[in-house]
C-alpha cells in the first residue's frame, strides 16, 4: 500500500477526532502518538525514488492528466521529515507548557489541521490542491496565532489574518492566470507546456507569486505581519510558525513554482537574491534593537529567510544546496530558541530581557540548549548554521557574486551580535532577586528541548557526502532538473 | 417578532429543511449537492432562531450539538476516503457499484460524501450564526 495518503489523512483525523473528544488527556496522547506516526513514515520515505499518487484513481486520458497527482520527490522528502519532526518537538512541549490555556483539545485539533495543510502543500503536485492545503494550513495558524484571546494576541492575529488573505488573493490570482494560459492545473503539465510555448506571460505570474509567497515567508518587504504574529502565539505555535510554515507556505512553494515550472532566469535570479540580502541586513538591524525575548527572534526569522532566498536565488548547485541546509538548520534552531523562550515565560511569566537576568544558574536546561542553538544561529563552528551560512557564502563567491557574499558574512556578525545580547541579558550574569524561587521547567519540555540542541549539534554531519547523498542530495537534484520536472512526473 | 413572523417560519422551516435534503441527496443527478444542501439546512435552523429568539431553544446546548454534527459530518467524509484506501488501494477511491445513471443509487460514494459534506456544512454555518448570537469569550 502506498504510503503518501497517510500524511493528510492521518493527522486530519486526529483533528476531527479531537473537535469531539472530552476526556482532558486525549490530546496529549493522540496528537503525539499521530506525529510520531508521521515521523517515522517521511523517514521510510527516504527508501524510495519518486512517487506519484493519483487520488481516486483517475488515470490519465492520451497523456493528459485529469485527476489531482500528489508528487513525493526528493525536495519533498526533505520538507517531510523537517516539518513532521519540528511538529513532533512542539507536540512534546506542548504537553506540560499547554497546562494553563483552556481547551487544550481544540488546540491540538488546530495544530493537526495545520500539519495537514503543512504536509499537503509539499506533496501536492496541482497548483490549485496547493493553494486549497495553504489556505487549510494559513487559517488554523490565523487561530492559532489568538489562542490566547487576550487584546495583543487578537490584534496581531488580525494583521496576519489580512495580511495573509491578501497574499493569498495574490496567489489566487496567479494561478488563475496560469490556468487561463497554459489550459491545465497539473503543475507537472504545466512546465510542459509553458517549456513548450515559451509564454511570455510567467514574468508577469512571477511577479504576483513572488508578491504572495514573499508575504507568506515573510521577506525583506513583505515583512511586517511576522514580528507582531509569531511572538503572539503560544510558543510551541510560534515555533512551528517561524520553524517551518513560513518555509513550507512560502518558500518551498515558491522554489517549486519558480523552479520546476517557471524554470529559473536570470532576472528572477537577481531579483530573489536582491531580496535575500535585504531580509539579512534589515532583519538583522532590526532585531538589535529589540527588548522583547520572542520578537528578537522574530525578526532573526526575517534575517535568516534571508539567507535561504540568497541561496536558492543564486541558482547555482552548491547556492542550492547551501540553501536547503539553511532551511533544515533554520527550522531546528529556531524552533528550539522559540521553546526556550516558552520556557522562559513558563518559569517566569515575563518575555522582556531587561527584566531578566542569570537565568543560567535556575535553568541549565534551557540555558544551555538556547547557548547551542543561539551559537548556531550566529554561524559559530562547529554548530549546524556554520557549514550552512558556509556554504551559501562559498557558492556566492564561487558564482563570482563576491558583493553579496560580504553583505552574506557582515549580516552573520551582526547575527552574532543580537545573540550575544540576548544570552548576556537572559541567561548570564547575576540572577535577579525576584527569580530566587523559580524552578527548572518540567520533563518533557526539558525533554524535547534537549532533542533538538542535540540535532543543532550534530546536524553539521549532513555534509558528510554517505549522509548527503541520501537526504540532500537528491533535494538538490530535483531543482537542478528545473522544468524536466514535467518531463520526469507524466 | 411577530405573530405573523412567528407563524410563517414555523409554517416554512420544516419544508427549507425538506429541500435542503433533497438537494443533498440529488447532488449527484441536478445541481446543487452537498454545500449547497448544507446551507439551505442551515438555513432553516437559522430562520427559526431569528424568529423566536434565543429563550425558547436553549441555545448553548444547541451550539454543542451544531459542533458535534460538524465534526462527525467531516468524519463521515474522511471515513469514506479511507474505505477507497481500505478497498481499492487508492484514497477516495470510488468503489461502490457506480449504479445506472440518473437513479437515485448511482454514482458509488458520492452520494455519502455529499451527506457528510451537508452535515458538516450546515453544522459549521449554524456554529457560526449561534457564536454570533451567544458571543461568548
Amino acid at each position: 500500500m502506498n504510503i503518501l495518503p497517510l500524511f493528510i489523512a492521518l493527522p486530519l483525523l486526529g483533528a476531527f477526532v479531537l473537535s469531539l473528544a472530552k476526556a482532558k488527556r486525549t490530546g496529549d496522547i493522540l496528537a503525539n502518538l499521530i506525529n510520531l506516526c508521521l515521523l517515522v513514515l517521511s523517514f521510510m520515505l527516504l527508501r524510495y525514488g519518486t512517487l506519484v499518487y493519483k487520488i481516486g484513481g483517475w488515470e490519465p486520458v492520451n497523456g493528459i492528466p485529469i485527476g489531482i497527482y500528489w508528487v513525493k520527490d526528493g525536495f519533498s522528502t526533505l520538507m517531510l521529515i523537517i516539518v513532521n519532526l519540528v511538529a513532533l518537538m512542539a507536540t512534546i512541549f506542548s504537553i506540560n507548557y499547554m497546562e494553563k490555556f483552556t481547551v487544550k483539545n481544540k488546540y491540538y485539533c488546530l495544530f493537526l489541521l495545520m500539519l495537514a495543510g503543512m504536509n499537503g502543500v509539499i506533496l501536492s503536485g496541482d497548483m490549485f490542491n496547493l493553494f486549497v492545503f495553504l489556505e487549510v494550513a494559513a487559517i488554523s495558524s490565523y487561530s492559532l496565532v489568538a489562542f490566547g484571546t487576550e487584546a495583543e494576541e487578537l490584534e496581531a492575529a488580525f494583521k496576519y489574518q489580512v495580511m495573509g488573505t491578501v497574499a493569498s488573493g495574490f496567489i489566487l490570482f496567479g494561478i488563475a492566470l496560469l490556468y487561463s494560459y497554459t489550459g491545465t492545473l497539473n503543475m507537472a503539465d504545466m512546465a510542459r507546456v509553458i517549456g513548450a510555448k515559451s509564454l511570455r506571460l510567467p514574468i508577469f505570474v512571477s511577479g504576483l507569486f513572488i508578491m504572495g509567497f514573499g508575504m507568506k515567508s515573510a521577506i525583506m518587504p513583505f515583512h511586517a505581519w511576522l514580528p507582531d504574529a509569531h511572538p503572539s502565539a503560544p510558543a510551541p505555535i510560534s515555533a512551528m510558525l517561524s520553524g517551518v510554515l513560513i518555509k513550507v507556505l512560502g518558500i518551498y512553494a515558491l522554489v517549486r513554482i519558480m523552479y520546476n515550472i517557471f524554470g529559473m532566469t536570470p532576472v528572477l535570479s537577481n531579483v530573489l537574491m536582491v531580496l535575500g540580502i535585504l531580509s539579512i541586513m534589515v532583519g538583522g538591524v532590526l532585531a538589535i534593537g529589540q527588548e522583547d525575548f520572542k520578537r528578537l527572534l522574530a525578526y532573526s526569522s526575517i534575517s535568516q529567510i534571508g539567507y535561504i532566498i540568497l541561496g536558492f536565488g543564486l541558482g547555482t548547485p552548491l547556492g542550492i544546496l547551501g540553501g536547503l541546509f539553511h532551511l533544515l538548520n533554520h527550522s531546528v534552531f529556531k524552533s528550539l530558541l522559540f521553546l526556550n523562550s516558552g520556557a522562559v515565560v513558563y518559569a517566569t511569566g515575563t518575555r522582556d530581557l531587561r527584566r531578566m537576568g542569570g537565568l543560567n544558574k535556575k535553568m541549565p536546561v534551557t540555558g544551555g540548549s538556547s547557548f547551542i542553538a543561539s551559537m548556531s544561529v550566529a554561524g559559530v563552528p562547529p554548530f549546524s548554521g556554520f557549514w550552512s551560512k558556509l556554504v551559501i557564502i562559498l557558492a556566492c563567491i564561487f558564482a563570482n557574486r563576491i558583493g553579496f557574499a560580504i553583505w552574506a558574512v557582515i549580516g552573520s556578525i551582526i547575527t552574532l551580535a543580537y545573540y550575544m545580547k540576548l544570552q548576556k541579558e537572559a541567561f548570564f550574569g547575576s540572577l535577579k532577586e525576584e527569580w530566587k524561587k523559580i524552578k527548572e521547567v518540567p520533563g518533557f519540555m526539558r525533554l524535547s528541548m534537549i532533542l533538538l540542541a542535540v540535532l543543532c549539534l550534530t546536524m553539521g554531519l549532513l555534509l558528510v557526502p554517505q549522509i548527503k547523498d541520501v537526504i540532500l542530495t537528491p533535494a538538490v537534484e530535483v531543482l537542478k532538473n528545473g522544468i524536466e520536472y514535467g518531463k520526469l512526473i507524466l | 417578532m411577530s405573530e405573523i413572523v412567528k407563524t410563517v417560519s414555523r409554517l416554512f422551516s420544516p419544508l427549507i429543511f425538506l429541500f435542503g435534503i433533497y438537494i443533498t441527496i440529488h447532488g449527484h443527478l441536478t445541481p446543487g449537492g452537498g454545500f449547497a444542501g448544507g446551507v439551505i439546512l442551515a438555513g432553516a435552523v437559522v430562520l427559526g432562531i431569528l424568529a423566536y429568539g434565543g429563550e425558547k431553544f436553549g441555545l448553548t446546548g444547541k451550539k454543542n450539538k451544531a459542533s458535534a454534527s460538524e465534526s462527525l459530518g467531516i468524519l463521515l467524509f474522511w471515513f469514506v476516503a479511507i474505505l477507497g484506501l481500505m478497498f481499492g488501494g487508492i484514497f477516495f477511491l470510488n468503489f461502490m457499484g457506480k449504479g445506472i445513471p440518473f437513479h437515485i443509487f448511482s454514482a458509488g460514494i458520492i452520494p455519502l460524501c455529499n451527506i457528510g459534506i451537508a452535515v458538516e456544512v450546515g453544522g459549521a454555518i449554524s456554529v457560526i450564526v449561534l457564536a454570533l448570537i451567544l458571543f461568548e469569550k
